[in-house]
């Protein structure tokens, strides 16, 4: 996976990308996803089973994420569950993504738009 | 749980398989965690609008997915895509095409309210069911008729308005206050005949089309309450009709009320009305024909001049000739043979891409995809063809209509044309789909099975039981195209026949325009004479002229105008005297249109009402009335005269080419008193002549306009156009015909090449083992023709036999031609030989150019 590829998948619907955040620091399963997206965007974000399957099928089909065989510890596993592992071709993508939209942020705050001001 | 999972079905099938079960868990995991009862609606509530949004939009990823697939794999196959898309765009534009004229002609009610119970009213007498009515009888049949809701009649009226430009004539009806109310219409500008307005001696007034409307008024809604000039008197305009009324035929142009005086109801068989009536709202048809036949028994009986008169009730719809409808029915049914081909070799092609492409659908399976979505990706592949195919095909049937708009008869009471409108579209866009899913799906349902996984391993090579299917599909092409060509090779023949027939005259050279003569202005006989000589006298001047002259009404312009003729020496009961199509003529006439005197003399500008009144009879009146003797000087009544005849003329068809025609009299313009029968007075001029029509045209209306400069002139046609019109019809379908025929031809020969093509490289490699074994050449040739010839021979006897079927069907058009008509079945069963021949060709060359070593290397 290049770059250009990388680059060519943005901007990523914001979906994809809270979920790829999500499963930035471990793997998850879907429900575990839609809570983490809940918590960090305080409650703002609360993604349906259906839209959450549907972003997970294209990101498979993407190349964002694969579905992993090895499981976290067996007390916290529930065995149906299938859980997610975000790819280094995901990782690349989220990073390009975050630095697009640090970009853009460099934009509003050098604008009237920027919060705080007139 | 068990609502989510119904819920759940909203996704396709793939989807649910794989991520099902993970989202029921996670539901009844916030399930469990929502107590509160109303926490709960609204977690339903949510869960259920979540779930319709998510799953629309998984099957859209799943159809741009398809869409992108088929895109790759039909630019990858180009020949198949524009075989398949050009098989798809000729089956449903024949189909539309023919459909809009079916729909407009048979199927859609004509445009008045609740149509159906509107019915036509006739008088019946021996032969002829579809007489006029005498006013007499319109007025006692209808009061004594409970079947009706209302009762209009109407007559045509030409008519000659002044005062706007150049005198017009128009086609005018002379309608009763009833008619309009009966047919529950209503003038879009002003009002319809007030009950009074129809009473002898009424203020005279007129209703105007909206044709006439805006190409004479100029669409000036200032008309209303304005006098206008109508055959001398004036008319107060009181309405203008909506743009899509027309009545009683698609030519009306304005409507005058129709009066009877006492003196009409005196004669019983003076018979001029049509009648339109509408039933109430529980009487049918049926009921309304019993009761007339009833009513019109009894005064039968009470009046000796109404001995034998019947009645008959159409639908308004039914009154439409039974041509018409022959016509437009074998169209439809030729369309759907086309259509049948078509779809005949779509499934044969898809067949052969199915069996080429079972290795890649297997991959697919192997790697995953479920039947369903192989199913769904094919199913859009045929749907895209399709659609494709059908936006060419309902763009090419916009382009067609007009052309076979011609087979709409112009009695249809409307003034709208054919098109394609949201019903005919509706049509093509189902057909489309149909056409599309059924032959895209039929292969598909076979091969695309998951389990076909064999086919990996086989590759394509393995044919299997689906030949049977191809070679059936090929066979049902034969029959459909044979029986195409059959009925187009017999109304082809019933067309030369038709055109080859004799009319009487010569219609070649010969211009003819009509100048009505308006009364009261001309009521006299001395001033229409008057008239006739001073134009005709100057238009024989007109360089190229070779003779001029004046009738009634031409022959097949004007078909009716029967008089009965008492014969001296032969008396009979009055309805057993003979029947003959009366017309008064200028001297000249004969000559003009080219019919021949084949004794005695033409009549004279002698032949005045001070002389001797004369006769000219037609051969066939000759031949029947006085057979072997010498009809010269013999005497007949007709026309309140006794007349002698003083000439025998050709038999002309005044009825049409297709028609017998009453024998013919002819009397001399003059020799009728002042105001009589001023529907005969000759209103028709006939000039012989060699100078082209844009000469002769201009310089015969100056010589009018300088006779009358308030007389109008109208119908300017050459008279090969009058006879021409006879056949155009006739010409139209079978043209529509032929092309349908041709394609279908083509077609068939594509699907039998196609056919062969595939058995051939089926068996390359046994040809190749054969060749090798020391087969001659002539032996594999033999092999591969058999095939071809047996699937042609196969469709013969059924292919003949439902041929014969359709020309017995379509026995009405058959003139002078039989059903089993010979040479036609033999020329369209050699014609689909030699196409069998053509198509098999290719396949068989390729047969005997196998090389056997690289044939029997490839097993």
């Amino acid at each position: 996976m290049t770059t250009e590829e990388a680059g060519a998948l943005l901007p990523l619907p914001p979906v994809t990308f809270h979920i790829l955040i999500a499963l930035a620091d471990e793997d998850r399963h879907g429900y575990a996803i839609m809570r983490e997206v809940a918590e960090r965007t305080s409650g703002a974000l609360k993604l349906g089973a259906g839209t959450l399957y549907r972003s997970i099928q294209r990101m498979l089909e993407q190349g964002l994420i694969v579905e992993t065989s090895t499981r976290p510890s067996p007390d916290q596993d529930d065995e149906r569950r299938r859980y997610y592992r975000m790819t280094p071709f995901g990782r690349e993508v989220a990073r390009a993504e975050a630095g697009r939209l640090a970009q853009v942020l460099k934009l509003v705050r050098a604008s009237s738009l920027a919060p705080g001001k007139a | 749980m068990r609502a989510y999972r119904a819920l759940l079905r909203l996704y396709p099938l793939s989807f649910r398989a794989e991520y099902g079960e993970e989202m029921a868990a996670i539901f009844a995991r916030r399930l469990r965690d929502t107590a509160a009862p109303a926490a709960r609606a609204s977690l339903w509530i949510g869960v259920a609008w979540e779930t319709l949004a998510s799953a629309l939009a998984v099957h859209l990823d799943i159809l741009r997915q398809d869409l992108r697939y088929t895109v790759r794999a039909l630019s990858r196959a180009k020949g198949f895509a524009v075989t398949a898309i050009a098989m798809v765009a000729l089956g449903v534009a024949a189909n539309t095409a023919t459909f809009a004229v079916t729909d407009f002609v048979l199927l859609r009610p004509l445009p008045f309210p609740s149509a159906d119970r509107l019915v036509s009213l006739w008088q019946s007498v021996r032969d002829y069911s579809r007489l006029e009515l005498s006013p007499a009888n319109y007025r006692d049949w209808t009061q004594a008729a409970t079947s009706f809701q209302q009762v209009g009649a109407y007559t045509d009226a030409s008519l000659t308005l002044v005062g706007q430009g150049d005198p017009i004539r128009l086609e005018g009806t002379a309608v009763t206050a009833s008619l309009f109310p009966t047919l529950e219409v209503t003038p879009s500008l002003g009002r319809a005949f007030t009950a009074g307005e129809d009473a002898p001696g009424a203020t005279p007034t007129v209703v105007l089309s909206d044709r006439v409307w805006r190409t004479v008024f100029g669409a000036d809604e200032g008309v209303i309450g304005r006098a206008v000039v109508l055959n001398d008197r004036p008319h107060t305009v009181i309405g203008v009709m909506g743009p899509n009324f027309s009545f009683p035929t698609s030519q009306a142009g304005l409507w005058v009320p129709l009066a009877f005086d006492e003196g009409a109801y005196s004669d019983r068989t003076n018979t001029y009305l049509r009648a339109v009536a509408r039933l109430r709202p529980q009487a049918s048809v049926a009921g309304a024909r019993a009761e007339m036949g009833l009513i019109a028994d009894r005064f039968a009986r009470q009046f000796k001049d109404n001995d034998r008169t019947g009645a008959t009730v159409n639908t308004l719809h039914d009154d439409l000739s039974r041509q018409s409808r022959a016509m437009v029915l074998a169209l439809s049914a030729a369309a759907f043979c086309l259509l049948l081909i078509a779809c005949a070799n779509l499934a044969n092609l898809l067949l052969s891409r199915g069996l080429s492409r079972r290795q890649e659908l297997a991959v697919r399976a192997a790697m995953g995809a479920g039947r369903e979505r192989l199913v769904r990706q094919l199913a859009t592949e045929s749907l895209v063809l399709g659609a494709i195919g059908g936006g060419l095909g309902i763009l090419l049937a916009a382009v067609t209509v007009p052309l076979i708009a011609r087979l709409v008869p112009a009695t249809m009471p409307t003034a709208a044309t054919p098109a394609i409108d949201l019903r005919v579209l509706l049509f093509a866009v189902v057909l489309t789909v149909v056409t599309a899913l059924a032959f895209g799906l039929a292969p598909v349902m076979r091969g695309g099975g998951a389990a076909d996984v064999r086919a990996l391993g086989h590759g394509a090579r393995t044919v299997g039981g689906r030949h049977w299917l191809r070679g059936a599909l090929v066979i049902g092409e034969v029959v459909a195209s044979l029986v195409l060509l059959v009925v187009t090779g017999l109304l082809m023949r019933a067309l030369w026949t038709i055109q080859a027939t004799d009319p009487g005259f010569r219609p070649a050279d010969v211009v003819t325009m009509r100048t009505t003569l308006p009364w009261p202005k001309y009521a006299s006989m001395a001033k229409r004479a008057d008239f006739y000589a001073r134009v005709l006298e100057q238009v024989r001047a007109v360089p190229g002229v070779s003779s001029a002259g004046y009738i009634s009404f031409l022959p097949m312009v004007m078909r009716g105008g029967i008089w009965k003729v008492e014969v001296e020496g032969q008396p009979v009961e009055p309805r057993d005297q003979p029947a003959v199509s009366l017309r008064f003529v200028t001297p000249g006439f004969f000559e003009s249109l080219g019919i021949p005197l084949h004794a005695g003399r033409d009549v004279r500008d002698a032949d005045t009402l001070t002389a001797q009144p004369v006769a000219i009879v037609s051969d066939s009146f000759a031949q029947r009335t006085w057979p072997g003797q010498d009809p010269l000087g013999r005497r007949i009544t007709v026309a309140f005269k006794q007349r002698t005849v003083v000439g025998v003329a050709g038999s002309v068809r005044v009825r049409g080419l297709e028609r017998s025609s009453e024998p013919q009299v002819y009397l001399p313009n003059q020799q009728i008193d002042d105001g009589w029968m001023p529907f005969y007075a000759p209103q028709d001029l006939v000039v012989r002549t060699s100078a082209p029509l844009d000469q002769i045209v201009p310089a015969v209306r100056a010589i009018i306009h300088a006779v009358d400069p308030l007389q109008p002139i109208a119908s300017v046609r050459p008279m090969t156009a009058i006879v021409d019109a006879e056949t155009a019809p006739r010409a139209v379908q079978v043209r529509v015909l032929a092309g349908f025929a041709i394609v279908a031809f083509l077609l068939a020969a594509i699907g039998i090449h196609g056919v062969l093509a595939f058995a051939v490289s089926q068996r390359t490699a046994e040809i190749g083992v054969r060749i090798a074994l020391g087969a001659p050449r002539r032996h594999i040739i033999a092999m591969v023709m058999r095939q071809g010839l047996g699937l042609v021979a196969a469709a013969l006897i059924p292919g003949l036999a439902i041929a014969y079927g359709a020309a017995l069907a379509l026995q009405s058009l058959l003139v002078g031609v039989t059903p089993g008509d010979l040479p036609t079945f033999a020329a369209a069963t050699a014609t689909i030989v030699v196409m069998a021949c053509a198509g098999t060709l290719l396949p068989t060359l390729r047969a005997v150019r196998v090389d056997p070593v690289t044939a029997i290397r490839g097993v």
